[in-house]
C-alpha cells in the first residue's frame, strides 16, 4: 500500500498508477453531488447540454454538508453512502470524470466503468465530518442553489485524506479487508 | 398538578440537540478508544484513530461531529402528575428541536417521502421531531434524545420468524442484516434488536435498545449472554471499521425483549453508525 499526494484534475496515468488500499491526499477542486444533483448531470449529458462544470479529470464527492458556521467556508463534510450514486457514476466515468469520493460498496457496473474508462473510486472516513470540513479551504454553490445541502458546490482542498476502494484493475477493498479478516464457522 | 413552562422544555430540548451534535457521549469515545486497543487491522486502526480525532475537534471547535446531523428521535416518559403550561409538550419538543438545528449550524435532512423536497420552509427546520410517548407514574418529564442518521438507519430490517427458529433464528438474522450492510453504516456499529411485541413493538424496541450508554451491561442475564453471543458472531463477520476489513464491526449488541403472540417471534435490527450521538435528561 503505497500514499500519494496528488492535485486534481486528475489524469488516467494519476489513476491508473493507483491500488486498492492506496492513501491519497487530494489537493485541488472537488465538486459536490448527491442523489438529485447526480440525476441533473446524467440528464444534461443525455440531451448532449453543457454541464456546470468541467467533467475532464474530475473528482466528484458525494457530500451534502452542514451550513458553515459565521466565517468558515463550510460545517460538516464527510461521505454519504455511495451505491445511492451507482446508476448515475458509469456515465460520469465515460465522459471524462475520474474520481468519486464517498463511502459504502459500489455495484458492479461501477467497478466495471472504472476499468474500461480509467476511474477510481475514493473511500473517506464517514462520520468524520469535523475533520474533513477542515481541510476544505473553500466552498461555492456553482450550480441547483435549490437543492440546498444537495447543491453542486466547488470545494478547494487541501490534503484530502481518502483510501482507494476501487481502483483501474478490479480490486475491491472492502473484499479484500473482509476476506482478510473474516472468521468462517 | 407539578406545572412546568414551555419555554423550558423547549430550552431544554434545544440545549440537548446542539450539545450532542458536537459532542460524542463518553461512552461512545470509551468504546471507540477500546476497539481502537482491540482491533488487528492496522487500516482498521487508522480509522478509528481519525474517529477519535473527529471527536477532539468536533468537541473543541464546536462543529457538528458529522453532516448528517440526523432526524430527531425521542422517547418522552411523561408522569402522570405533571402538565406543560403555555403549549403542548410535543409543541415544545418540535419547537425545540428546530430552534437546536437552526442555532447548531445542523443540517436539515427532513424531506417529503415522495418528492424529496426539503421540508424546512414548508413545515420547519428539519421538522417533524420523531417522537414516542409513553405515560408513566410520577411528576417528572423523562426525555431521551438521539440524533439518527440515514446510512445506518438504511440498512436495519424487521422480520416476523416462526416461533421455531428460536434464538439461534434470531442470531441467524441479525448475522444477515449485519453482512450485508457491510461497510455502508459507518462500523464499528451498535445493533440495537428488538424481539417480541407485535411488528412495530419490536421495531420500536431496537430503536430505544440504541438509546441505552454503549458497554452498559443488560441487567437481564439470558438477554446478556445473547448480547455476548450475537456481538461475537458480528465480529466474525471481519467487516472492520468502515467496511476496510478488520475485527471490530460492533462496538455492542444492544437488545430489548417483550412478550409476544404465541404464533409469532417479531425481529428487528435497528443498526447505529459510530456516532452514537444520544443524551438523556429528566425535567
Amino acid at each position: 500500500m503505497a500514499t500519494y499526494h496528488l492535485t486534481t484534475p486528475l489524469s488516467e496515468e494519476d489513476v491508473r498508477k493507483l491500488k486498492a488500499g492506496d492513501v491519497v491526499y487530494l489537493s485541488g477542486v472537488l465538486y459536490t453531488a448527491r442523489d438529485a444533483a447526480h440525476k441533473r448531470l446524467v440528464d444534461l449529458i443525455e440531451k448532449g447540454e453543457e454541464l456546470p462544470f468541467p467533467l475532464e479529470g474530475s473528482v466528484i464527492y458525494f457530500v451534502g454538508p452542514t451550513p458553515p458556521k459565521p466565517g468558515d467556508p463550510i460545517g460538516s463534510a464527510g461521505p454519504t453512502t455511495s451505491y445511492r450514486m451507482d446508476s448515475y457514476s458509469p456515465t460520469l466515468l465515460k465522459h471524462g470524470s475520474r474520481g468519486m469520493i464517498g463511502k459504502g460498496k459500489r455495484n458492479q457496473a461501477v467497478k466495471d466503468a472504472c476499468k474500461e474508462y480509467g476511474g477510481v473510486y475514493f473511500g473517506a472516513t464517514g462520520g468524520a465530518g469535523a475533520l474533513l470540513g477542515k481541510r476544505i479551504k473553500s466552498a461555492e454553490v456553482i450550480a441547483y442553489p435549490e437543492l440546498g445541502p444537495e447543491a453542486i458546490r466547488k470545494l478547494e482542498v487541501e490534503e484530502f485524506p481518502v483510501t482507494v476502494i476501487n481502483d483501474t484493475y478490479g480490486n475491491d477493498l472492502y473484499q479484500m479487508g473482509r476476506e482478510q479478516f473474516e472468521v468462517k464457522s | 398538578m407539578r406545572e412546568v413552562a414551555f419555554d423550558d422544555v423547549v430550552n431544554a430540548v434545544k440545549n440537548m440537540i446542539i450539545t450532542t451534535a458536537t459532542n460524542l457521549p463518553e461512552d461512545t469515545v470509551k468504546a471507540l478508544e477500546e476497539a481502537y486497543k482491540e482491533e488487528k487491522s492496522e487500516v482498521a486502526k487508522e480509522v478509528i484513530k481519525q474517529l477519535l480525532e473527529n471527536a477532539k475537534i468536533a468537541r473543541e471547535e464546536e462543529r457538528p461531529l458529522c453532516q448528517d446531523t440526523g432526524l430527531a428521535v425521542f422517547f418522552v416518559k411523561v408522569g402522570e402528575d405533571v402538565k406543560v403550561v403555555g403549549g403542548t409538550l410535543k409543541d415544545a419538543i418540535n419547537k425545540g428541536t428546530e430552534l437546536g438545528y437552526i442555532e447548531g449550524y445542523l443540517r436539515a435532512s427532513t424531506c417529503n417521502c415522495f418528492s424529496r423536497a426539503n421540508l424546512k420552509d414548508e413545515v420547519g427546520y428539519n421538522l417533524p421531531a420523531i417522537i414516542h410517548f409513553d405515560l408513566v407514574d410520577g411528576d417528572k418529564i423523562e426525555i431521551e434524545y438521539a440524533a439518527k442518521g440515514g446510512g445506518s438507519e438504511n440498512v436495519s430490517r424487521a422480520k416476523v420468524l416462526p416461533p421455531a427458529a428460536g434464538k439461534q433464528g434470531i442470531i441467524d438474522f441479525v448475522k444477515e442484516v449485519i453482512s450485508d450492510a457491510g461497510g455502508n453504516p459507518c462500523p464499528p456499529i451498535t445493533v440495537g434488536v428488538g424481539i417480541g411485541g407485535t411488528f412495530e413493538k419490536a421495531a420500536i424496541s431496537s430503536k430505544h435498545a440504541l438509546f441505552r450508554d454503549v458497554g452498559t451491561k443488560n441487567p437481564d442475564p439470558e438477554l446478556d449472554q445473547l448480547e455476548q453471543e450475537i456481538l461475537e458472531e458480528v465480529n466474525k463477520l471481519g467487516i472492520g471499521a468502515m467496511g476496510m476489513g478488520g475485527t471490530k464491526t460492533a462496538l455492542a449488541v444492544h437488545i430489548e425483549a417483550n412478550p409476544c403472540h404465541i404464533a409469532s417471534l417479531p425481529v428487528s435490527v435497528n443498526v447505529q453508525c459510530h456516532s452514537s450521538r444520544h443524551m438523556h435528561i429528566t425535567i
